[in-house]
C-alpha cells in the first residue's frame, strides 16, 4: 500500500470533533424516526410507552447500528492492512460469505438454537475461508491490486453457491436471506447484545495497531524491526472474523462497508492505522446510520433494509474509487 | 511435415470435435426426453420437449455472446454475466414495472413488451459498455472490477425499486424474474428462439473479422478490420442474446465461461467458425445434462443454474491463477 505522502495529513481533534459533529445529529434522527411515532416531546411529557419504544426498539437499534458500523469498518481497514491491498476486505476475500455458512452450519447440523453456538461456527467458517483465500493468493504470482479482490468475490460467489445449494435442500433459503441481507429492522432489547464483542474487537484493534501498521509494510521489514509477523497476521484475521461472524449472526451482511468507508478515510488521512482508526470507526458507524436513517424514510412506514441502501452507495463509492485509483496510478 | 499437412490436421480435428459433440448434444437431449417416461407419453413427452427446446435456446444464447465478449474485449476470463449484463437487464423489467405497474407487464403483449425491454437492454449496455472498453481498454482487470461492482448495483438498485412496488406488481415481477426451466412461457419461447436464429445468423459473417479481432486491436487495425464497427455490432447481438437468456430463466452467471473456455482447448483453435458452434453444443450438453442428473437422479429440479456458478467459480479462479503465471 502506498500512497503520496504530500497527502498525508496528520489526524487532529477537528477530524475527530466533525465526524462526532456529524454523528450526533444522525444518532438522534435515527431514534425518532420509524414506523411508530415517537417525538421527543412524548418523551418529556413522561409517556410510558414512548419510554417502551425507545427502550425496547430504538436504542437498542441505534447501538446495533454504532457498533456494527463501528466493527465493520474497522475491521475492513484492519484487513487492508495486513492483505497489503486496498480493495480487500471481509466482503471481498470470501469472510463474510464463509461465515454466513458457518451460521447455516450450525443451524443445520447442530439444530443451534443458543446464538454463542452460531457465533462460534460462523467464526470458525470465517477464520478457514479467509486463510483459503490468503492461500490462493500465495498462488497468484502476479498479484495484481485489482486481481486480488477480483479473486475474492469469486471465491464469495463459490461459496455462496455451496450455501445455497444445501440451504435449498434444507428449505432454509428464507432464513439464509436473512442472514445475507443486513437488516437492522428486527434489532430488539435482548437480540443485539453479541454485537458488544465487536467493541471489546475494536479496541484490541487499536492496541495493536502499530504492529499492523509494521505488517502492512511487508514480512522482511516487520520481522526487521522485531514483530512476530505471522503472529500479528494471525491475530488481526481472528479479529476480523469474530467480528464478522458477530455481525453477520446478528444483523446480517451489509455490503461495501469494510470496504468503502476505510478506503475514503485513507485516501484523505494518510495510512498509518493507529491514526485513522477512530476516524474509520466514527466513520463507518455514520455511514451505517445514515443508510438506515434513509431506507426507514425512502417509504415510510415500511422499511427499505440497509442492506439495499448501503449496496447502491457502497457501489456507486466504490467504483468513483477504482476508477480514480488508476487514474493515480497510471 | 509441410505446413498444408498440418494445415489438413487441425481441420480433421476440428471436425471430429465439432461431430463428437453434435452427437453428445444430440444424445442428451434424446436420453432426457425418454429416460423415465411413464404415464401419458404424448403429454409428457410435449412438455419435456419445450424445456429441452428452452435449453437449447438458452444455452446458444449464452454460448455465442460469452465467446464473442471474450474476442471483443480480447479476454478469456469474462463474460457479460460477470460484467453485469444481466443484472442490467432484471434491473430494466423491474424499472418498466416500477414506471408503468405490473398491469402494462401483464396485459400488453408479451412480444412487444419483450421487443421494447430489448431495445433498452442494447441501449444501456451499448452505451455503458462501449464508455468502459473506450476508456480502459489495456486495463483489464479494472473493467472486470468495474464490472462486478455494477452487477451489485445493478441489483441493489432491483431491490430498491421493487421494494418502493406495491406488493401486488411486486408478486408479478417476481414471476417473470425468477422463471425457471419449467415453467418458460411458449409465446415468449418462440419468439426467443426466432432472436437468437437470427442474431446468430447475423454474426456469422462477423466471424472473419472476429478472427482478425482476436489478434489484439493493434493487429486488427493494420489489418484492416474496422475494429470500432465490428465491436459495436457484436456489443448489441451480445445485448440481445443476454436479454434473451435472461428474460427466460433468470441469470447463468458463469456457465457462457465454462463453455467458452472449455471448447477452446477441446477445438484446439481459435476460429470462431469452429468454436462458437463448439461452445453452444457444450452449453447444451451442459443443461440438458446437468438437468437431466438434477431431475433423475437426485430428484431435484431448481438448483442448476448454482451448480452451474459452483462449478464456473472454481474454473474461474482456477483460470485467473493460470493466466496471472504467464
Amino acid at each position: 500500500m502506498s500512497r503520496s505522502t504530500g497527502r498525508r495529513r496528520e489526524v487532529r481533534g477537528r477530524h475527530l470533533a466533525l465526524a462526532v459533529l456529524l454523528l450526533v445529529p444522525a444518532a438522534l434522527a435515527s431514534l425518532f424516526v420509524g414506523a411508530g411515532e415517537l417525538s421527543p416531546l412524548d418523551l418529556l411529557r413522561a409517556d410510558s410507552g414512548a419510554a417502551l419504544l425507545l427502550l425496547e426498539s430504538r436504542l437498542p437499534r441505534l447501538l446495533a447500528i454504532l457498533l456494527a458500523g463501528t466493527a465493520m469498518s474497522v475491521a475492513g481497514l484492519v484487513m487492508m492492512h495486513i492483505t497489503r491491498n486496498r480493495f480487500v476486505s471481509p466482503s471481498t476475500a470470501g469472510t463474510t460469505e464463509s461465515a454466513v455458512l458457518g451460521v447455516f452450519v450450525a443451524t443445520v447440523f447442530l439444530g443451534a438454537e443458543s446464538v454463542m453456538v452460531k457465533m462460534v461456527v460462523a467464526l470458525l467458517f470465517a477464520l478457514l475461508g479467509t486463510l483459503f483465500f490468503l492461500w490462493v493468493l500465495r498462488k497468484l504470482t502476479f498479484a495484481d491490486v485489482v486481481v486480488v479482490p477480483l479473486v475474492g468475490i469469486m471465491l464469495g460467489g463459490v461459496i455462496t453457491a455451496v450455501t445455497t445449494f444445501f440451504a435449498y435442500r434444507a428449505d432454509l433459503l428464507q432464513s439464509l436471506s436473512a442472514w445475507t441481507n443486513g437488516d437492522f429492522s428486527s434489532v430488539l432489547r435482548g437480540r443485539y447484545e453479541l454485537l458488544w464483542l465487536t467493541a471489546a474487537v475494536t479496541v484490541g484493534c487499536y492496541f495493536y495497531a502499530n504492529r499492523f501498521t509494521v505488517a502492512g509494510v511487508g514480512r522482511d521489514f516487520a520481522v526487521n524491526l522485531g514483530v512476530h509477523y505471522d503472529r500479528v497476521v494471525n491475530l488481526g484475521l481472528l479479529l476480523v472474523s469474530a467480528t464478522t461472524a458477530a455481525v453477520v449472526v446478528t444483523v446480517g451482511n451489509i455490503p461495501f462497508l469494510g470496504l468503502v468507508v476505510p478506503n475514503l478515510v485513507t485516501l484523505v488521512l494518510g495510512d498509518n492505522l493507529r491514526r485513522v482508526l477512530p476516524v474509520t470507526a466514527l466513520a463507518g458507524a455514520a455511514f451505517v446510520l445514515a443508510c438506515d436513517v434513509v431506507g426507514r424514510v425512502v417509504r415510510h412506514p415500511h422499511e427499505i433494509p440497509v442492506e439495499t441502501v448501503a449496496g447502491v452507495v457502497g457501489s456507486v463509492v466504490f467504483l468513483l474509487l477504482v476508477l480514480r485509483v488508476r487514474r493515480v496510478a497510471g | 511435415m509441410t505446413s498444408a499437412e498440418a494445415f489438413a490436421r487441425v481441420r480433421r480435428r476440428e471436425h471430429r470435435v465439432l461431430a463428437l459433440l453434435a452427437l453428445a448434444a444430440a444424445a442428451t437431449v434424446v436420453a432426457f426426453c425418454v429416460i423415465a417416461l411413464r404415464g401419458n407419453w404424448e403429454y409428457a413427452l410435449a412438455i419435456r420437449a419445450r424445456k429441452v427446446a428452452a435449453m437449447v435456446v438458452v444455452g446458444s444464447a449464452v454460448a455465442v455472446s460469452s465467446v464473442l465478449f471474450q474476442t471483443v474485449t480480447n479476454n478469456r476470463v469474462l463474460t457479460p454475466g460477470i460484467m453485469g449484463f444481466d443484472s442490467l437487464f432484471v434491473l430494466i423489467q423491474t424499472l418498466v414495472v416500477y414506471f408503468f405497474g405490473a398491469l402494462a407487464l401483464s396485459s400488453a403483449d408479451p412480444r412487444l413488451l419483450f421487443a421494447g425491454q430489448v431495445v433498452a437492454m442494447v441501449v444501456f449496455a451499448g452505451a455503458l459498455y462501449r464508455w468502459l472498453f473506450d476508456r480502459r481498454s489495456r486495463d483489464l482487470y479494472v473493467l472486470v472490477l468495474v464490472g462486478v461492482v455494477c452487477g451489485t448495483l445493478f441489483s441493489s438498485l432491483s431491490s430498491l425499486a421493487s421494494r418502493l412496488i406495491n406488493p401486488n406488481d411486486f408478486v408479478v415481477l417476481q414471476d417473470t424474474l425468477f422463471a425457471n426451466f419449467n415453467s418458460v412461457d411458449r409465446d415468449l419461447l418462440a419468439v426467443s428462439a426466432v432472436l437468437v436464429a437470427v442474431v446468430s445468423l447475423w454474426v456469422v459473417r462477423l466471424f472473419p473479422r472476429l478472427d482478425v479481432l482476436a489478434l489484439g486491436r493493434e493487429h486488427a487495425l493494420n489489418l484492416g478490420v474496422d475494429h470500432r464497427s465490428v465491436v459495436n455490432q457484436v456489443l448489441v447481438a451480445v445485448a440481445v442474446l443476454v436479454s434473451v437468456a435472461t428474460a427466460l430463466v433468470g441469470p447463468i452467471t458463469f456457465l457462457g465461461l465454462l463453455v467458452a473456455n472449455v471448447a477452446r482447448q477441446l477445438a484446439g483453435a481459435s476460429r470462431h467458425r469452429v468454436v462458437v458452434p463448439a461452445s453452444a453444443l457444450l452449453a447444451v450438453v451442459a443443461l440438458v445434462g446437468g438437468q437431466l442428473v438434477l431431475e433423475r437422479v437426485f430428484a431435484l429440479d431448481t438448483a442448476l443454474s448454482v451448480i452451474i456458478n459452483f462449478v464456473g467459480g472454481i474454473y474461474f479462479i482456477a483460470l485467473l491463477i493460470r493466466e496471472a503465471k504467464r
